[in-house]
């Protein structure tokens, strides 16, 4: 397990290398120009002054190397310095959004607090809420209750959350005005009272990604439990005479989870990547919203960064799915 | 005088089954409604005497296994009783069906998919005792050991899953579970259909020699002729979800009276060269009726070689045409009333050998 994990980090380093190439030459192909949001008044000789202090106006090849040894060995020093107090940077040039002049570090550790929280929560009651419909609909199946579950992930499949969304803040936020429609991010918890306007404020876009992620993990849940349902060794269980919630918590759902958990270690990344369009939609300052208004405005840094972050996570969940799965499934060994 | 012949009277059933059905209800149309039923087993009666083996046979499709299950009640049975050790399985409540288990067992017919695959050996077969004794860890692994050792598995192999065993140890793995609570009955269900040859014989010898020490009853389903030959007492022939004829094996094998039982078993190749050559095959023609719309009468009529008019009419009834052995046909009832062609005067002349013997 050991050996396959390390050769896996191993080969994960030249797909990362080059999905960082790809990214960075994607935006920086892009129309547009870090300066098209500064007033048209400004004279051209200011502008190339602009360009020079921002770094755009090197070759790209140059600042392609130089954002690696940025995110690679300068930013990892500050983060050791933030934590240890030491100072190893010693003052070199970190990673600077060119919208807002401020580290892009910095702005992710603003931004990410709010996205793991509302998407975070979301993703946590979207599992909890598909797992029990999955195994139930499975176990009866095409009873009105296995109905009612196809019904209800489809429509929270195919509905686009833009959609769901936007019919929620009508019922319950204009007609019903039970909740906010939008995300009061400066929002501190500190006593009970701005607890239940926190927990008012995440009912609506919880709820909507919520629908989404259970859609999708408890109609896998469901055929992954019907399929070792209909298994030899659940009738062997049966035949032992186990009682039925023996047999299916123990014997089928223990088998049927593997999957499952491949399925939810997998869908992971997106937690941290927020759900960018319903972070638009009820205002959230997360890092999808970041993301939006970083690609607006050309600002390179910020993008690249913030995308290869995305990438890192997703090769490392496929990574942990797969030990997951190690680790589940005696019969699969990777040494 | 103990072989064949009317062992009833020596021994008492352990298994008795009375007009067992399953059937298997179709769904249909737009709203599924209920248009038909598949009759895998339309009402099948037979005995299982205590410490006997007896071998069902047929050919796929016939419902076999599915008595096997449903004697087990692993299916819920449409019709018919089925009395085990003085109960009647189908229709005990869920929690006494449970308590009942640990005297009736299933060795099933795919040993790799009958076993849980994350679960080790000593999990697999020690499972039954957490759930129907209240021993302690000690005495729970004495005895998954012991059971191991009976099987002949090694002990070393406790910890270990069961894709990493073979075909063969695995269905010895299956057994021992099957025996982990000392049961006095166990349907085997085509346990050597999943193995090659050369393990079937082993296994086989491994169920005779238990049954043998342990005074095991066996209900052994199974398309192989030669091995149900090799080790039931008695044997019963389905056709199309019925009992075509029950025989003690020997009668059987040397002189079938029903005649699906006489093509099916004129299908078993001979050893011996010089008989295989004289061996006559009765080729049946057509299909197998489908078991959701069974022809009117006898089930076997659209096949028979002696069809006969009555035959597309009425049903015949399984019934004792000597002493022990029991046919559903037509021909049967003629040649007691007398008077019909060739396979009259056969009986009779068999009957005369019963009787010397």
């Amino acid at each position: 397990m050991l050996t396959f994990t390390l050769r896996r980090l191993l080969t994960a380093i030249p797909t990362l290398l080059l999905i960082s190439l790809v990214i960075f030459l994607l935006v920086d192909l892009a129309p547009g120009s870090p300066l098209s949001d500064v007033p048209l008044t400004v004279p051209p000789d200011v502008r190339q002054k602009m360009l020079e202090a921002m770094g755009a106006d090197q070759p790209v090849m140059v600042r392609y190397f130089l954002w690696l040894k940025q995110f690679f060995w300068i930013e990892p020093l500050y983060g050791i310095d933030a934590l240890l107090g030491t100072d190893f940077a010693q003052g070199a040039q970190r990673i600077i959004s060119w919208q807002s002049k401020v580290p892009v570090f910095q702005i992710i550790g603003e931004r990410l607090p709010q996205t793991l929280t509302v998407v975070g929560t979301a993703y946590l009651i979207g599992v909890l809420i598909a797992l029990p419909i999955g195994i139930y609909s499975a176990y009866r199946q095409y009873s009105w209750f296995d109905q009612a579950g196809t019904f209800f992930a489809m429509a929270g499949f195919s509905v686009p959350t833009f959609f769901t969304g936007n019919l929620l803040i009508l019922i319950f936020a204009v007609n019903l005005g039970w909740f906010p429609t939008i995300y009061d991010t400066n929002l501190e918890v500190v006593d009970w009272a701005s607890f239940t306007k926190m927990l008012a404020q995440m009912a609506l876009p919880v709820t909507v990604l919520a629908l989404f992620n259970a859609a999708e993990i408890s109609r896998y849940t469901r055929s992954s439990v019907l399929e070792n349902l209909g298994q030899d060794y659940v009738r062997t269980a049966r035949a032992k005479g186990m009682g039925e919630q023996k047999v299916v918590l123990k014997h089928v759902l223990r088998n049927s989870l593997i999957p499952v958990v491949t399925v939810v270690a997998l869908g992971l990344p997106t937690v941290f990547g927020g759900a960018i369009v319903t972070e638009q939609i009820f205002k959230i300052n997360g890092i999808g919203a970041a993301l939006i208004g970083a690609i607006n405005v050309s600002d390179l840094p910020t993008v690249q960064t913030v995308t290869f972050i995305f990438a890192v996570l997703i090769v490392m969940f496929n990574l942990i799915a797969d030990i997951l799965y190690g680790i589940l499934d005696p019969r699969i060994r990777y040494d | 005088m103990a072989d064949g012949g009317s062992p009833g009277a020596l021994r008492k059933p352990l298994v008795s089954v009375r007009g067992l059905k399953m059937h298997f209800p179709i769904y249909a149309g737009i709203l599924r409604r209920k248009v038909g039923a598949v009759k895998a087993v339309d009402g099948v009666s037979f005995d299982i005497l205590e410490g006997e083996t007896l071998g069902l046979v047929g050919e796929s499709g016939c419902g076999k296994s599915t008595v096997g299950r449903a004697l087990l009640r692993l299916y819920e049975p449409t019709a018919g009783q089925v009395v085990i050790g003085g109960e009647d399985i189908a229709s005990l409540p869920p929690d006494a069906l449970r308590r009942k288990r640990p005297m009736m067992q299933m060795v099933f017919q795919d040993p790799q998919a009958s076993l849980n695959p994350r679960m080790t050996v000593a999990a697999i077969i020690g499972e039954p005792l957490d759930e129907h004794t209240d021993w302690d860890e000690d005495k729970k692994t004495a005895r998954v050991y012991e059971l191991m050792d009976q099987v002949g598995l090694n002990r070393r192999f406790a910890n270990r899953y069961p894709h990493e065993f073979s075909g063969g140890q695995r269905q010895r793995i299956g057994i021992a579970r099957a025996l982990a609570l000392n049961p006095r009955f166990i349907v085997c269900d085509e346990p050597i259909a999943a193995l090659d040859v050369s393990i079937q014989a082993q296994v086989v010898n491994l169920l005779e020699d238990l049954q043998d020490r342990l005074g095991l009853t066996y209900l052994f389903i199974s398309h192989d002729l030669s091995m149900v030959r090799h080790i039931a007492d008695r044997v019963a022939v389905m056709y199309l979800g019925q009992i075509a004829e029950l025989s003690p094996r020997e009668a059987l094998y040397a002189r079938p009276l029903h005649p699906y039982a006489r093509a099916l078993l004129s299908a078993v190749p001979e050893a011996d060269p010089t008989l295989e050559a004289t061996r006559q095959r009765i080729i049946l023609k057509g299909d197998v009726p489908s078991p959701a719309n069974p022809p009117k009468g006898c089930n076997f009529c659209t096949r028979c070689p002696q069809v006969m008019a009555v035959c597309r009419d009425v049903e015949p009834e399984l019934a004792e045409v000597e002493p022990g052995r029991f046919v559903a046909c037509h021909l049967m009832a003629m040649d007691t009333a007398g008077g019909h062609a060739s396979p009259g005067a056969e009986v009779r002349e068999h009957n005369q050998q019963g009787e010397v013997k």
